[in-house]
């Protein structure tokens, strides 16, 4: 039942209540307690809207950082990450495996602005080891999404047996 | 100058649909409920392996039979659905599309004058056909009050000595019927009892909602009597690709291979190539669209039932069916006024088979957000009926 919402929600968290169960086949109520239970588990972190900003001509930039770390003694990523996306303007951080240690990704409003980010911020940090920017050109697909692509037409035919 | 057309030809009556269809293609932005394909489109990765086949140069004739890796990658399919096993070699061909299954298995059975079972409302083209291959259709009209499926008595007051096939078109376009098991176990002992032979048109079988589909041909004693039809078009959404197949007994299968052969000759091989990898790769997009064609079907049985239309369960295809008797017009009439008043498009029952009349057919192979906008004026419409007072 988890997983039927979780589908379903995933890429239209617009859907209430009513409507879930019905497609479900299931009471409200029972949607209505999974869904706290899941907001209470922080499987469901948040109701977020995709948003292609390139449209909107505000302007928008998108770097992704691949940053080596000294890992602390006792504490290994979790400290040095924390203090990394407590910055509002880090939108996402992994640890990672492989060649570097954490990615991180920023949005500023200008490429100026994000640089001077990596510079003051980023690169200074004590357990930061070295940083290399990676600026986003163009967003092609974002969670599941395809980006930029207007509707398509219904090119089938409208009767067909 | 002589008639240059056959009478026999000349006498099939066109398609009940497709004068619905010169209607609505004149409508501007009409929308439509009427479709009787998948609106998603071929998973990437079957369409991506037909581009790679087309980029190898492999743009030559198949055998007529189809790709040998094909017909085994079927009948591996087969015995892990219906638990039927066939020989891919001797008992399945690759046709184009269910329909060319469904001409070829009635021509290669039916002598003149032969009878042939078909239960309606149902897909278009078996009546036409078995008018084709010489043989005789005698139609059984399927109830509301059984939900539309077909039982063992119906067939009984329709056999002749004469009636040698039956079609058995489940799950069901237009009504979304399913037979389960115990439906089918009765239809079975009819069928050895009087010898049928029986097409079971199983193009919808990945789209059951209740259980998985169940086969005739995994009956005790129907095996060497049943010809399967399945094809690749509405589990796969590859409607376009134009590609089925038959499986069944050596002696039936061989003799519609040869017809394939002098009509056909192979079905596209480019279409076979993606077909493989559907096969054997597409168990979880049949899940995906399957999940999400239920719970359209939910919400819309739900809004049909809370306009007040009477509406039975449907637990196949992607169509529900209900019934518009109570506004007292013929079907006909109030899909032609929708459209006219509302610009929804809906197919009459009519156009199935006269014992569809009474009832409309809706398909939910769309977005839910096109269903919605559709709910909102169909609502609207049965509104100003019943404000009219017109049933």
């Amino acid at each position: 039942m988890r997983e039927y919402i979780l589908n379903l929600i995933e890429h239209n968290s617009k859907l209430d209540i009513s409507e879930i169960a019905v497609m479900l086949g299931v009471s409200e109520v029972e949607v209505a307690n999974c869904i706290a239970e899941m907001e209470t588990e922080h499987i469901i972190c948040g109701y977020h809207t995709l948003i292609n900003w390139d449209n909107t001509g505000h302007e928008r930039v998108t770097a992704l950082i691949e940053v080596k770390v000294t890992p602390q003694r006792g504490l290994g990523f979790d400290k040095i990450a924390e203090r990394i996306y407590r910055f509002n303007e880090v939108k996402a951080v992994y640890l990672m495996s492989g060649g570097f240690d954490l990615t991180v990704i920023i949005e500023g409003k200008t490429l100026k602005e994000v640089a001077g980010f990596v510079a003051d911020k980023l690169a200074p940090m004590e357990a930061v080891l070295s940083t290399s920017t990676h600026f986003v050109l163009k967003k092609y697909k974002d969670y599941g999404t395809i980006i930029g692509q207007t509707k398509k037409e219904d090119e089938r035919m409208l009767v067909t047996p | 100058m002589r008639n240059p057309l056959s009478e026999q030809i000349v006498q099939i009556k066109p398609s009940g649909i497709r004068k619905f269809f010169d209607i609505v293609s004149e409508m501007q932005d009409a929308i439509s409920l009427g479709v009787g394909e998948p609106d998603f489109d071929t998973p990437w990765h079957i369409r991506e392996e037909g581009i790679f086949s087309l980029e190898q140069g492999r743009t030559f004739y198949t055998s007529n039979a189809g790709l040998k890796e094909l017909k085994y990658e079927i009948a591996r399919y087969l015995e892990r659905k219906i638990d039927v096993s066939y020989d891919y070699n001797s008992q399945i061909f690759v046709t184009v599309g269910g329909s060319e299954a469904i001409d070829m298995g009635l021509r290669c059975m039916l002598n003149p004058g032969e009878e042939v079972l078909i239960p309606q409302p149902s897909y278009v083209s078996y009546e036409p056909c078995t008018r084709m291959a010489g043989g005789k259709p005698v139609v059984i009209e399927l109830q509301e009050k059984n939900e539309f499926r077909l039982t063992a008595e119906e067939i009984l007051e329709k056999v002749t000595d004469r009636t040698k096939v039956l079609i058995l078109p489940f799950p069901n376009n237009p009504t979304g019927a399913i037979m389960e098991q115990a439906d089918l176990e009765a239809v079975a002992r009819v069928c050895v009892e009087k010898d049928l032979f029986v097409i079971s048109d199983e193009i919808y079988s990945e789209l059951t909602y209740k259980g998985k589909h169940i086969s005739i041909a995994s009956m005790p004693g129907m095996r060497e009597r049943t010809v399967v039809i399945n094809g690749f078009s509405k589990a796969f959404a590859m409607t376009g690709w134009r590609l089925g197949y038959a499986a069944g007994p050596k002696l039936i299968i061989e003799q519609m291979l040869k017809l394939h052969q002098f009509a056909i000759m192979c079905a596209p091989t480019t279409s076979q190539y993606a077909a493989v990898e559907a096969l054997r790769h597409g168990d979880e997009d049949v899940e995906r669209m399957r999940n999400a064609y239920n719970q359209r079907r939910r919400y819309l049985v739900n809004a049909f039932r809370e306009m007040g239309l009477d509406c039975f369960e449907p637990y196949g295809a992607f169509y529900i069916f209900p019934s518009i008797r109570k506004f007292g017009m013929t079907s006909d009439e109030f899909a032609t006024r929708l459209l006219m008043e509302e610009k929804v498009a809906v197919v009459p029952g009519t156009a199935f088979g006269d014992c569809g009349e009474g009832f409309l057919r809706i398909s939910y192979a769309y977005s839910l957000e096109n269903l919605k906008v559709a709910l909102d004026r169909i609502r609207n419409f049965i509104n100003r009926l019943e404000v009219r007072g017109e049933n």
